[in-house]
């Protein structure tokens, strides 16, 4: 923030407080700030995600000459390295916000509380159970 | 200069200040209040008491026995009309916290908790966990944040009490963010300072007490009243001044002179043993022990460090399991801000200045006898804590006096009419002092830091555990000294924001102040009671000195001491008995041992 | 350990400079010493016109708050001997996204206000006379808001958030913990008032948790906890005047958490 040039530096009783201006690249400057801003921009790729469904799905509803094509565009290398960065961030998603979820979730029993990694557990687990029932629907359907 | 006006003003906006400053809205919401203190209010010394507050509440105790044990702890210097209105005040100001919200510890069915500490013989201390002076504050500022008639002067240095007419009129404050020298005007004035430790060169003290409100009001001419009595705490780290609680001992902790012996065999505290024994060693009474440690210090049998003479607790052979579920603080404290960790080292320690039972002289409502002028919390001096203070009374009285003080300094203002203009001319004169002496000097030769840490030796070697006449007189003769060097004093800052190098030479001001006025009536009091021990004067002395001393300025810079009556209302003295000599009493033995059943549990 | 370190100190003097300029002071290392111990030594022995803040020395009063290389810190809880090997460098700011008075002292009545903002007093239901004795509380129902009431108004958290910095009308954790404090108190009837006040972009819906203000608290207060536990509480709080939209009173509340406690 630039001061007037002409405006005096001190006056009698009113002292100037200097104040620091915050950069735009404010979260560049320390690794925690960035993991926080990438933590942010996982959603962009959740929602990324989401919208490849969305298109997988209407493509199957399309019927197979609609499916075939859609599985044609998902092989470009382009749509495949997005897929692997956009899987990275979707499991850093998902990995902070179980993390995160006990802090926003004191859960009692007895009067005391639980521990945190008791409250993330059942969520892991969760994940863990879908994604073996999905996976065994997928991949071991084919069998 | 442009006066600001308020009816009622405080000085310093601790517990007894924000308590008082609440209490005078409630007696009339149009008075205006000013709460002018030179740290923010959360800031206040108040913030760091542990242990807790005294109110009888409970079905097995009464106001008698509350009040009998504060005149017995405090040898028989108490006011009894103040004690027997401060035990029955008490609890109900700590009820009244609680309405506002404090987070009192409870029993499991919801009623407050009390726990015994020591010098009491029921147990009566309310508790919030083991901070209970931070909750307090706490609790007291968010209350008072609800009151609009008041209003917050915050980082405003008090320099001077204006008066004129014999009446109080106002003060000068210095406002630290612009460095603007203020003349505020009221109708009644309440100092609620705190105490001066830092007088002292170890203390518990933090850097902030300085005994402000009683140099001024000391320099405005109203009394300063049993100054001589100043309570230390056995165990304080040397360096930080932070208290090591009487727990620590009671778990089993020895304390160790130089030879690794633990020295308080040697001093009628009985057989050393390996587990700690109720009234013997490292659990006999707390002055005892301090005594014993000057003993051991004149003997050399001391470890010097750079930070003065200790000597050691051993917390070692307790184990690291026993520390951190019984002293779990005690291990945090030291390992967190002075690095030392109790399960593997030796604990450095020393007797600490803890609490000043002595400060501006009031009657049971806070009143000096300078009109318009009031006093409460540890700057005051009613006295219910006489020639010893017993723990966990003087936040109850931060509470009921601070209350008494708004009370009636807000109906004083109700009476008055406004202040005159007169005192427009003492504001300048005080601001044209503080520029030449301080900011718009050129020359001089002596450092703030040089003069504070000769006076707190002089005042420690004369005016500690142990005084005697020679050392009094000596040190009456360097203080005066100190003073006139203090003239010669030179600031390396002469900026006008947030100066707090010229705060830091005010306040050596104020105690240079106190501490003449503690070697003063130290000198004077030619007897031993409670916290002053004479060695040339080893007895206590009802005839001549069952009364309080007052020291007064004189016109030429000079003191004066004079004594004035104690009220004794029920309780004629009797005398202060301490383990050993009740051992052979039967029904007096069992009382004790109650007593330092509870000081063994005391936090 | 080394003999001596670096410490190099923001030094603003609004008579003089138009920003703050970094000044290096040669200090002994002790093992006991903290950074405060050290600005003490500065001023005592070097350069008396260093200006901080500093009162208790033991980490209750919340004064002593600075930026040590970076990270918001208490000048008495930090220890000397423990950056003695980084290079042997101390940086020693004020605390970051407040503005600057002089030297080591920031402005702090921003903060005062907000705090205010939210009420921080008990608003009880009714509140029977003194002679009824206290309200009753278990020790379970402490439990709930004690965490919260431990705050020491020390201002790390908002040197750690940066949407403190980056919007200064967000009310900020340690105030919004402190309404929680008394909305978890069930002593307590206010929180409709509190919530009216904070259920808004500069309120609780500020705050996007990035957490940094729990990591640096050193009283454990966990502001970040106490916000989102208030976001979730807001939008039920909200979900249920939709519902039942003849309002919410106290007892409901009570007999809900009485109702949850039983289930415990």
């Amino acid at each position: 923030m630039q001061q007037l040039t002409n405006a005096p530096l001190y006056t009698e009783y009113h002292p100037r407080w200097y104040r620091p201006h915050v950069s735009v690249y404010w979260w560049l400057g320390q690794w925690r700030y960035l993991k926080f801003i990438l933590r942010e921009l996982s959603s962009v790729f959740v929602a990324a995600v989401i919208v490849m469904t969305l298109f997988q799905l209407r493509a199957l509803r399309n019927g197979p000459e609609a499916y075939a094509h859609f599985q044609q565009r998902m092989q470009s290398p382009v749509i495949i390295a997005f897929a692997v960065i956009s899987l990275f961030f979707v499991v850093f998603h998902s990995i902070t916000w179980f993390n995160l979820t006990p802090r926003a979730m004191p859960v009692r029993l007895r009067g005391k509380r639980i521990p945190e990694w008791m409250v993330a557990a059942p969520n892991y687990a969760l994940w863990a159970i879908v994604s073996f029932i999905i996976s065994w629907l997928v991949l071991g359907g084919r069998g | 200069m442009d006066a600001l006006m308020h009816d009622v003003l405080l000085v310093g906006g601790g517990g007894a200040g924000l308590r008082a400053a609440i209490a005078a809205a409630e007696v009339n919401r149009k008075l205006s209040i000013a709460v002018v203190s030179k740290v923010y209010p959360m800031r206040s010394h108040t913030v760091s008491a542990e242990g807790g507050a005294a109110g009888a509440v409970k079905p097995d105790d009464s106001l008698e026995e509350h009040a009998y044990d504060t005149i017995s702890g405090g040898d028989w210097l108490c006011d009894q009309d103040a004690v027997e209105a401060f035990v029955k005040e008490a609890p109900l100001e700590l009820l009244q916290l609680e309405h506002w919200g404090c987070p009192w510890s409870r029993e499991p069915d919801g009623h407050i908790a009390v726990r015994a500490f020591g010098g009491m013989k029921k147990k009566r201390t309310w508790f919030a966990a083991d901070k209970t002076g931070f909750h307090m504050l706490h609790t007291l500022f968010q209350t008072s944040l609800k009151y609009d008639p008041i209003t917050r002067y915050d980082e405003w240095f008090v320099t001077k009490l204006l008066v004129d007419d014999g009446r109080v009129q106002g003060v000068v404050a210095i406002e630290l963010m612009s460095g603007k020298i203020q003349a505020i005007t009221a109708k009644a004035v309440i100092l609620c300072t705190g105490g001066c430790g830092r007088v002292f060169p170890f203390t518990t003290n933090a850097n902030i007490k300085n005994g402000d409100g009683m140099a001024l009001a000391y320099r405005a001419g109203a009394p300063l009243k049993d100054m001589e009595f100043v309570q230390y705490h056995p165990t304080g780290l040397p360096f930080t001044g932070i208290l090591i609680t009487e727990a620590a001992r009671a778990e089993g902790g020895y304390m160790l002179n130089k030879d690794g012996y633990r020295y308080l065999q040697d001093y009628n505290l009985g057989k050393p043993e390996p587990k700690p024994v109720l009234r013997s060693m490292e659990l006999g009474p707390r002055d005892r022990l301090s005594q014993a440690f000057v003993h051991e210090e004149r003997k050399g049998r001391t470890l010097e460090t750079p930070y003065g003479s200790v000597v050691h607790l051993d917390l070692r052979h307790l184990g690291e399991n026993v520390i951190n579920t019984k002293l779990p603080f005690v291990r945090e404290l030291c390992l967190k801000y002075q690095n030392i960790d109790p399960v593997k080292e030796l604990i450095p320690v020393r007797p600490v200045a803890h609490y000043m039972m002595g400060g501006v002289s009031t009657d049971i409502n806070g009143a000096t006898p300078l009109a318009g002028l009031y006093a409460a919390g540890e700057a005051a001096c009613v006295s219910i804590n006489g020639a010893n203070r017993l723990g966990s009374n003087s936040l109850p009285e931060c509470l009921v006096f601070g209350a008494r003080a708004g009370k009636a300094a807000a109906q004083f203002a109700c009476e008055q009419s406004t202040a005159n203009g007169k005192v427009a001319a003492q504001a300048e004169d005080e601001r044209r002092r503080l520029e030449n002496q301080f900011l718009r000097k050129a020359g001089g030769k002596e450092r703030i830091a040089t003069i504070r840490g000769e006076m707190q030796a002089t005042v420690e070697k004369s005016a500690g555990i142990y005084r005697q006449e020679d050392f009094l007189l000596e040190a009456a003769g360097k203080l005066h000294d100190l003073q006139e060097r203090f003239e010669d004093v030179a600031l390396d800052d002469h900026s006008r924001t947030f100066n707090t190098e010229l705060e830091s030479a005010l306040e050596l001001g104020f105690m240079l102040d106190v501490a003449e006025s503690i070697v003063q009536c130290a000198l004077a009091r030619r007897e031993s009671r409670g916290a002053h021990q004479r060695t040339d004067y080893p007895a206590r002395d009802d005839r001549n000195y069952l009364a309080h001393s007052l020291v007064f300025r004189n016109a030429d810079g000079s003191s004066r001491v004079e004594y004035s009556p104690v009220t004794i209302t029920r309780w004629p003295p009797g005398e202060r008995i301490y383990g050993q000599q009740s051992a052979a009493k039967g029904e007096q033995a069992k009382t004790q041992e109650a007593t330092f059943a509870q000081e063994k549990q005391a936090s | 350990m080394a003999d001596t370190i670096i410490l190099e100190i923001a030094r603003y003097s609004p008579e003089r400079d138009r920003e703050p300029t970094f000044k290096s002071y040669e200090v002994p290392v002790h093992k006991d010493w903290v950074i405060l111990d050290a600005l003490n030594h500065v001023k005592d022995k070097v350069d008396g016109s260093l200006t901080y803040r500093w009162s208790c020395r033991m980490g209750i009063c919340g004064s002593c708050g600075i930026m040590v290389n970076g990270e918001p810190k208490l000048g008495c809880a930090t220890f000397l001997s423990s950056y003695a090997g980084t290079g042997n460098k101390v940086r020693v700011e004020a605390l970051r996204y407040f503005p600057v008075v002089r030297d080591l002292v920031t402005e702090l009545s921003d903060f005062l206000a907000k705090l205010k903002k939210v009420k921080p007093w008990l608003i009880p239901d009714n509140e029977p006379p003194l002679s009824e004795g206290e309200f009753l509380q278990t020790p379970e129902q402490l439990e709930n808001y004690k965490q919260f009431a431990m705050c020491i108004n020390c201002t790390l958290c908002y040197a750690a958030c940066p949407v403190v910095g980056l919007d200064s009308t967000f009310v900020g954790p340690a105030a919004i913990a402190l309404a929680q404090r008394y909305n978890k108190d069930s002593r307590d009837g206010g929180t409709q008032e509190r919530t009216a006040v904070l259920a808004h972009p500069e309120g609780i819906w500020g705050c996007t948790f990035v957490g940094e203000c729990t990591r640096v608290c050193p009283k454990h207060v966990d502001p970040a906890g106490a916000i989102q536990q208030y976001k979730v509480e807001a939008v039920l709080q909200w979900a249920r005047t939709l519902i039942l939209p003849w309002g919410q009173k106290k007892s409901q509340k009570t007999r809900e958490e009485a109702g949850s406690a039983a289930a415990d």
